[in-house]
């Protein structure tokens, strides 16, 4: 065991299955030699050569299409955008083509690739940069959304990723990549994609969250435990594929519960998620499911990005709205 | 010396090389007729480029080399060994069909057993697609190598620049070979390019860029081959633009002469390629009237035939509709 940021983490993931698999190919802009802009594939270049891990001309759509190429001779391209507003640029290869691979050759063919990359506000980058567009994969079938919220998950779940035989797109919350050290393994371990945690076992509350918003649901649920309330915190790991089941069997023992999302509030993860409960579990709630989502604007300058992004206090508020309800 | 045996086709290649673009001609033909009489649904046709389609895959090393055909290739994937049938259980969306299990648009060709990559209907994407698997080619030191089609529309899509220049950049074994049909739907190629020939853009990736007349088999054969020497030795990939004329609409869907005149359609006809490599077999005792009539009645009754399997062939099972989303 290591103490590891999420960076180091996810750099280590990468470096295990390079290791694992020969056909594991690491490319994207900058992350040769460089290792990337946030260091993510600093000195695997240097370890496995520049065969495996190498530098693309400033092309996106191309870098998507190159992988598309590759994964259907067998190797597994796990390239990088840079940062995932730049997806716009590939959003064809993504949804359009790889997405699609296995269902339009009739189950001949696939793309087993993990597209990795950063996003997420709270480090003051502005718009394109920091945007949370997670909910804009989560609605193209054949795409699986992971976005890990610690170092221990970002490991096995991109090792999860990599040895998925579908394409998987990994999202990395920048905040995470050096807030905190996590225990993590130093040899190959997986963690399950689709598979939701329950963080914070809790009797009252249920709070639904992934990425950075896991950090700040378990800062509300202990603001709230001083106050008697008991919040359960479910980490959602993967957001594509939903884990359905985890979701209702906290919603069932709680009644109540707050989705948190980064995102923008129209149309994402959240609204699918309270639909799901509704569907599923309307008998068993005590109050309207409510979200803590940021505002419906392009992602916020920096001076009002503190502003914008939903933080504890938001969630506190909103559950004791569904306590008080 | 017959300018077959002067670059290295044999007397029985070229005849191979005319049945098989004259079947797809005969296919596409056929095709018309079907739609017309509300049997298939659409159609995308092959009409004026079967010649330098099959030219091109005849300069391929058949069953090494890879593909990324675009939807006019009927000559290309029946020179790759798709058969007529597959062909028509694809233009019926059957369940047989090797394509795709009838669940792409009609011309999306692609066969894992054939080493050709599924097409997809936003032009362009297969030029990257291709470059990838060129990459797989080098990082494997396989002697294959990876060969792609698009009209001349197409060369306009970031993905062709995106695609041509990683090629470039990393010498990848690709041919790129551009099917210049004067169309992109129905802006003229005037209203498409500024530049004199679409090979002229091959300056600016740093590749080979060579113009060659479409409805010339040999020329075309030939410009594929040297290229393919190039791709196999290392040194990069190639930007071969065949130049032809669409003599049918874009597709079935299609009415051309709202954008081109019945009377350029005319001229370009009298130009035909397939005339014109009918007359040199003749000229060359390759070809006879009575082999000629023979020909033309063998494919007609394969095609008959492929008719009649695919129309009787079922459908693909609406219980399947969740297969293939995920593994």
């Amino acid at each position: 065991m290591a103490q590891m940021t999420m960076i180091q983490a996810i750099t280590d993931a990468l470096r295990v299955e390079l290791k694992n698999d020969e056909n594991v190919l690491v490319f994207g802009e900058d992350v040769g030699q460089n290792g990337g802009v946030f260091r993510a594939t600093e000195g695997l270049q240097a370890e496995f050569g520049e065969d495996r891990v190498f530098d693309t001309p400033l092309a996106e759509s191309g870098i998507g299409g190159l992988a598309i190429g590759l994964a259907t001779q067998g190797f597994r391209p796990v390239p990088e955008i840079q940062f995932f507003g730049f997806v716009y640029e590939v959003m064809d290869s993504i949804s359009g083509q790889m997405a699609r691979m296995r269902y339009r050759s009739g189950n001949t063919m696939n793309a087993p690739i993990t597209i990795r990359s950063p996003f997420g506000g709270g480090v003051h980058t502005p718009e394109m940069h920091a945007d949370s567009l997670e909910g804009l994969m989560a609605q193209q079938p054949g795409l699986k959304v992971v976005i890990p919220s610690n170092p221990y998950d970002a490991k096995g779940l991109l090792i999860s990723s990599i040895r998925d035989n579908d394409p998987v797109i990994f999202l990395e919350h920048m905040k995470l990549y050096r807030s905190f050290r996590d225990e993590v393994p130093e040899e190959a371990y997986e963690v399950e994609l689709g598979k939701a945690k329950v963080t914070r076992e809790g009797t009252d509350v249920t709070l639904i969250a992934y990425g950075a918003m896991v950090q700040a649901s378990v800062k509300a649920a202990e603001e709230l435990e001083k106050n008697g309330v008991s919040a359960e915190v479910i980490d959602l790991r993967t957001v594509a594929p939903l884990d359905i089941d985890t979701i209702v069997e906290s919603v069932k023992k709680t009644g109540r519960v707050v989705v948190v999302q980064e995102a923008q509030r129209v149309a994402g993860i959240a609204a699918q998620i309270v639909a799901e409960i509704q569907e599923r579990a309307i008998l068993h709630l005590e109050a309207p499911v409510l979200r803590v989502t940021a505002p419906d604007t392009v992602y916020a300058f920096t001076q009002a990005e503190e502003v914008w992004l939903p933080n504890h206090n938001d969630i506190v508020e909103k559950v004791n709205d569904v306590i008080n309800y | 010396m017959t300018k077959h045996k002067e670059i290295g086709l044999s007397d029985q290649a070229v005849v191979d090389m005319y049945r098989i673009a004259l079947t797809a001609r005969r296919l596409d033909e056929r095709m018309w007729l079907l739609n017309r009489a509300g049997k298939i649904p659409f159609l995308v046709s092959c009409q004026g480029q079967e010649v330098q389609q099959v030219a091109a895959a005849f300069a391929l090393e058949r069953g090494k080399d890879y593909t990324a055909p675009y939807y006019r290739d009927v000559g290309v994937v029946l020179a790759l060994g798709m058969s007529v049938q597959d062909l028509m259980l694809q233009a019926y969306a059957k369940a047989e069909d090797p394509n795709s299990g009838g669940r792409q648009m009609p011309g999306h060709f692609g066969s894992k057993k054939l080493k050709m990559l599924s097409g997809s209907s936003p032009v362009t994407t297969q030029v990257p697609h291709a470059v990838g698997i060129g990459l797989a080619c080098k990082m494997r030191g396989e002697d294959a190598i990876s060969f792609v089609t698009l009209g001349e529309g197409s060369t306009n899509q970031g993905d062709f620049h995106e695609g041509a220049n990683f090629a470039a950049v990393h010498k990848l074994p690709v041919i790129i070979m551009v099917e210049n049909n004067q169309y992109a739907i129905s802006i003229s190629l005037k209203q498409q390019v500024a530049c004199e020939k679409i090979s002229d853009r091959a300056v600016g990736y740093g590749m080979v860029g060579e113009t060659v007349d479409g409805n010339d088999p040999f020329a075309v054969y030939q410009a594929i081959k040297t290229a393919s020497q190039r791709a196999r030795n290392g040194e990069g990939p190639s930007l071969v633009e065949a130049i032809s004329y669409r003599l049918t609409p874009h597709s079935s869907d299609d009415d051309d002469l709202t954008y081109r005149t019945a009377e350029e359609v005319r001229e370009a006809k009298a130009k035909d390629g397939l005339l014109s490599f009918k007359k040199y077999l003749k000229e060359n005792n390759l070809l006879s009237d009575k082999k000629e009539e023979e020909l033309e009645a063998a494919i007609k009754k394969e095609i008959d035939l492929a008719n009649e399997y695919a129309e009787a062939a079922p459908s693909p099972d609406p219980d399947t509709l969740y297969q293939g989303v995920y593994q």
